[in-house]
Formats: structure tokens, C-alpha cells, sequence
């Protein structure tokens, strides 16, 4: 066992191969993305560390119950923020797919695909833009919490402050891709990849915008669902 | 294995996997959000069961994390050195979260234990308000405001 671990380590590092096998950039995207990951997580851990200090909570339920168009009164929980986690899952999957036609030098593939990507980032900052408006009517800001605790108790403003800084540093990554994407269609019109004669850039694109829906995912759990 | 699976990928079996993934991410969604439609008609006092349903439904936000990263960020068909170095490091969140979740709760527990005015108030139920408008907002924020005042004034 172990002297097959060394023979691995060896044969990685002993020089003369790329021990990660992977180009410069997107070892460095890699890089960014792990610090990133610390940062959301520190914000992560910190709600969650003030959410146990705390007696009662907001109920996610009563808070996002309404959607656009919404008659006065409208209880549909959950319903909303299922639509902007689906529309995240599939910019995510059109994004694979645009990183695919790029191994295949597919130009069309890589347009189409990196549109379809840039859609679903926008829709998602439309809806992200239209739950913070509605929130902010009902009286929600940061410093400002409307809503009770579960149990009906007076509720504090830590619920408020963590949600809007948490989904509003998200929302900036989101809007960040989304101009990264768009940077990464003009040069794929522009014929920059072709000359090159690889799509690389797409790839680091890919793995940020990638990041953007897995942090989505945490933020969807942490503040929607429990 | 790392390289088969590359030359796999190269070869066109990449969109099979594509589509495994996706179903596999939607499927994993759709039973987060049964689970979160479920939870809402679970009384509060059934503190246990509603934590069952939690943790359930952090394990499949940890199976979807899973997903994204190894399949979609293609780290899965990675060097083993890269996804160590990539992964390794973030094992530092198993100390932190399990560091900073129980250290909030020794809180809450010191708190309530200590601080009868705390416990107080967590104890009062408010009226509750309709549907805010516009107007109701303010009101809500003075309402704040004070409560923010006689929790500072306990603290000190």
C-alpha cells in the first residue's frame, strides 16, 4: 500500500509531466473557486451559528409565500424559488453543454448554447430582483424584519440581514457569470477561440457559472426549505 | 481510470452524461421540495420529526453539491492530485460547521439558563400582523426598534 502511494507520487512529481494535468487557468479557477467556497461558507456557518443561538425563527413558509402576478393574499409557498432553482439547474446544464461543443470545436454549439445560458442567468436575476422589491414592500430590509418567529414570538432583524447579504453576494456572482458569459459569446462571435483553435475560456467560464449554481443550492436549503 | 473516462468523454459519451445529471439533479430537487411541502403541515411541536425532515433534506443538498461538482465541474475525471487538493482542504468545513453550530447552541442554552429577560421574551407571543403594506412596514420597524432597545438594555 504504501509503497504504491509513493511509486504514484514519484511518477506525479518527479518533473517532466504536469502533475495536475490541466492547464494554468483553470487550475487557477480551481483555486478562486475553493476560496470562494470558504467565503460563502463563513457566511453560511455564520447564519447558521446565530440561527441556533436563537430562541424562534421566521417560518420560510410565511416569508416566501407570494410569486409575480400573485392575487392579494396568495399562499404558495416554496412555489417561486422552485422556479428560480430549476431555471439555475438548466443554465447550468446548457452551460455544460456549450463547454462540450467547445471540445468539439462546434461554433453553433458553443453561441447557442452560451445564449441559452445568459437567458437563464438573466431570468434569474429577474427573479431574484423581483423577490428582493416585494420583500422590501413588506417591509423587509436589512435592519428591518416585518416578519414573526415560527412560534409567533417577536422575531429579531439577524433574519433579514443574513438573507439579504447572503442572496445579494449570490445575486453579484450570478450578475458576475452573466457578464463573463456574455464576454464569452462576443469573442466566440468574434472568432478569437477559432483562432486560437481551442475553447478553453469556456471552460473556466463554465466552472465558474458552474460554482454559481452550487452555491445556489446551499443558499436554496439553508434559507428556503429548513 | 481518470484517462478512460476523459476519452470517454472526448468520444461523445459526454451528453449521456449530461442527461444522467440533470435527471439526477431534478429528481434530487423535486424530493427536497415534496419533503419542504411536507414540512410545512408538521406541527412545531414535533421538534424531532421536523429535524429528520431537515437532515434528509441536507443529505440530498449534499448529494446535489456532489452532482454539480463532480459531473458538471468535470472534477470527477480529474488527476487524483487535483481533486485532493481541491477537496482536502474543504474537510475544514466538518470542524467549522460542527465548531460554530454547537458553540451557538451552548449560547442559546447559557442565555436561557442565565438570562431570564431573554428567555422572556422569547416567550411572548405578538400579535399578529396582516399582510404588510406599506404603511404597516414603519410600524413594524418602530416596533423593532424598541424591542432591538430593552434587548440591548438586558444585555448590559
Amino acid at each position: 500500500m504504501a509503497t504504491t502511494a509513493t511509486a504514484h507520487v514519484t511518477k506525479s512529481w518527479s518533473g517532466g509531466k504536469s502533475p495536475f494535468n490541466v492547464e494554468y487557468g483553470k487550475l487557477m479557477m480551481w483555486y478562486f473557486l475553493m476560496s470562494d467556497a470558504f467565503t460563502f461558507g463563513a457566511f453560511l456557518i455564520s447564519y447558521g451559528t446565530i440561527r441556533f443561538s436563537t430562541n424562534g425563527w421566521p417560518d420560510p413558509n410565511e416569508v416566501f409565500k407570494s410569486f409575480p402576478f400573485a392575487p392579494e393574499g396568495a399562499n404558495a409557498p416554496l412555489v417561486f424559488v422552485s422556479v428560480m432553482t430549476f431555471i439555475l439547474i438548466i443554465s447550468s446544464v446548457t452551460m455544460v453543454l456549450a463547454v462540450q461543443a467547445g471540445h468539439n470545436m462546434d461554433k453553433k454549439g458553443v453561441t447557442k448554447n452560451l445564449i441559452w445560458t445568459i437567458i437563464g442567468g438573466i431570468a434569474f436575476l429577474s427573479c431574484q430582483a423581483w423577490e428582493w422589491n416585494h420583500l422590501h414592500h413588506e417591509g423587509a430590509w436589512w435592519g428591518s424584519n416585518p416578519f414573526l418567529n415560527h412560534d409567533g414570538t417577536a422575531s429579531t432583524t439577524n433574519f433579514t440581514n443574513y438573507f439579504f447579504t447572503i442572496t445579494g453576494f449570490h445575486g453579484f456572482h450570478v450578475l458576475s457569470g452573466v457578464v463573463i458569459n456574455i464576454v464569452m459569446l462576443i469573442m466566440t462571435l468574434t472568432d478569437k477561440f477559432e483562432q486560437r483553435g481551442h475553447y478553453l475560456m469556456i471552460e473556466k467560464a463554465g466552472l465558474y457559472w458552474h460554482f454559481v449554481d452550487l452555491v445556489w443550492v446551499f443558499v436554496f436549503t439553508c434559507f428556503y426549505l429548513i | 481510470m481518470a484517462h478512460t473516462a476523459e476519452h470517454d468523454e472526448h468520444a461523445g459519451g459526454g451528453t449521456k452524461e449530461i442527461i444522467k445529471v440533470t435527471v439526477i439533479l431534478t429528481v434530487l430537487t423535486i424530493v427536497e421540495l415534496v419533503l419542504g411541502f411536507w414540512m410545512i403541515d408538521i406541527p412545531l411541536d414535533q421538534e424531532s420529526f421536523r429535524l429528520a425532515i431537515k437532515g434528509t433534506i441536507v443529505i440530498l443538498m449534499m448529494a446535489k453539491a456532489f452532482y454539480i461538482v463532480a459531473y458538471f465541474m468535470h472534477l470527477k475525471h480529474e488527476l487524483k492530485n487535483l481533486i485532493m487538493t481541491i477537496v482536502v482542504p474543504l474537510a475544514l468545513f466538518i470542524w467549522f460547521i460542527a465548531a460554530f453550530l454547537y458553540d451557538g447552541n451552548s449560547f442559546r442554552n447559557l442565555r436561557n439558563t442565565y438570562d431570564p429577560h431573554f428567555k422572556e421574551q422569547s416567550t411572548i407571543k405578538v400579535e399578529k400582523k396582516q399582510a404588510a403594506s406599506h404603511g404597516e412596514a414603519k410600524h413594524a420597524d418602530e416596533q423593532h426598534g424598541e424591542e432591538k432597545k430593552a434587548e440591548e438594555k438586558a444585555g448590559h
